[in-house]
């Protein structure tokens, strides 16, 4: 399972590069970077991606009592084309992955997935052979929320901590579209897998 | 047609309905600022208990991994001696750890805790970036060692 995941985030168009730092650091670009991340951050436009139980906290969240319009995320757009944010809320199982991994793939960039819940994040208390174990074997997940269901106050959470990290992205590393050709060591000579050295680096 | 009839009054009428729930308190909870008040029995991370004077409850039993739905505890037991002592009981646990992201919080394991060493409390605030910082080991569970009022107890 670790192999799979690290493949997807080497080769995923909208995992950031690790960028040259030597190279950047160019003045404009960073205060564009803030600009465009404060817009990007407080105009989330969720897909509605419900699988089981979570959908239903999730629905909550956005409803009168917890209210996502306070983060400019009530917008639950029933079309990829229109979303930005997948929050996995549910148990996906092996049949609805591939139609998962191409929802996720026909979103535009930039992109984020949200894994909502035991279920989503690790399979849950559905360790058999019919449930995906971890919705980041097919899409790379950028928060995941523990709880079974997570109540809408989590989700919340998960969603400010989200927006913290979209916070902290760059402009240039975002729009990579193409494959990265340099191949970072998976394994270096310490033993610390490629993911935990890319997750260190965002 | 009747344009206040059909037109200006049902409008009016409308705008009416619209007014009253303006009015209204609001029941929004604005979550960063301000919390929902958890109910008494909410069960989200799991925090390991200590006795007064210090010492830890749990046993190493590992009866909470035994009634864990979906085995996210592991337990692993060691001996207490008389230099180093954890636990009141003979044993006491070397290594706990809870996979929080599998966890489904049922509170079972607080059910079947012998020496109640193990509960379930409010803290829900549990969402992060990485799969591998949800195991939460012993000395992220464990409650604070109480701190001695030396004030009270004369100590100089």
């Amino acid at each position: 399972m670790d192999t799979r995941v690290q493949e997807i985030v080497l080769r995923d168009s909208s995992t950031p590069a690790i960028p040259n730092l030597e190279m950047g650091g160019n003045v404009l670009v960073t205060r564009l970077d803030e600009i465009v991340n404060w817009a990007r951050r407080n105009s989330i436009f969720p897909l509605t991606f419900g699988l089981a139980c979570c959908a239903i906290e999730m629905m909550s969240s956005a409803a009168s009592r917890f209210d996502l319009a306070r983060f400019g995320m009530e917008v639950f757009r029933a079309s990829p084309r229109q979303a930005d944010l997948m929050i996995v809320a549910g148990r996906v199982s092996k049949k609805m992955a591939p139609v998962l991994r191409q929802i996720y793939d026909q979103m535009p960039s930039p992109k984020w997935v949200v894994s909502m819940g035991a279920c989503a994040s690790c399979g849950g208390i559905f360790n058999n052979y019919a449930i995906v174990q971890g919705v980041d074997q097919i899409v790379p997940v950028d928060v995941y929320v523990p709880g079974c269901p997570p109540s809408p106050d989590a989700l919340i959470y998960a969603l400010i901590k989200l927006q913290q990290k979209i916070r902290t992205q760059r402009l240039g590393m975002l729009l990579e579209l193409t494959p990265r050709t340099e191949t970072p060591a998976l394994e270096t000579s310490d033993g610390t897998r490629a993911i935990e050295a890319s997750d260190a680096s965002k | 047609m009747n344009i206040v009839r059909d037109v200006l009054k049902p409008i009016g009428k409308g705008l009416k309905i619209t007014m009253r729930h303006f009015l209204e308190p609001k029941d929004t909870v604005s979550y960063p600022e301000q919390r929902k008040e958890q109910f008494a029995r909410t069960r989200w991370k799991h925090v390991l208990l200590r006795y007064e004077n210090g010492l830890e409850r749990c046993i190493g039993c590992s009866l909470c991994a035994g009634a864990c739905p979906v085995r996210c505890i592991y337990v692993e037991a060691a001996d207490n001696t008389d230099t180093e002592r954890y636990s009141p009981g003979e044993r006491y646990a070397k290594r706990y750890e809870i996979n929080l992201l599998r966890c489904i919080y049922c509170g079972y394991c607080q059910d079947a805790c012998p020496t109640g060493a193990i509960v379930l409390r409010e803290d829900y605030e549990l969402a992060d970036y990485t799969r591998e910082s949800f195991i939460a080991t012993k000395e992220m569970l464990l409650e604070p060692l109480p701190v001695r009022d030396e004030v009270a107890e004369g100590v100089k």
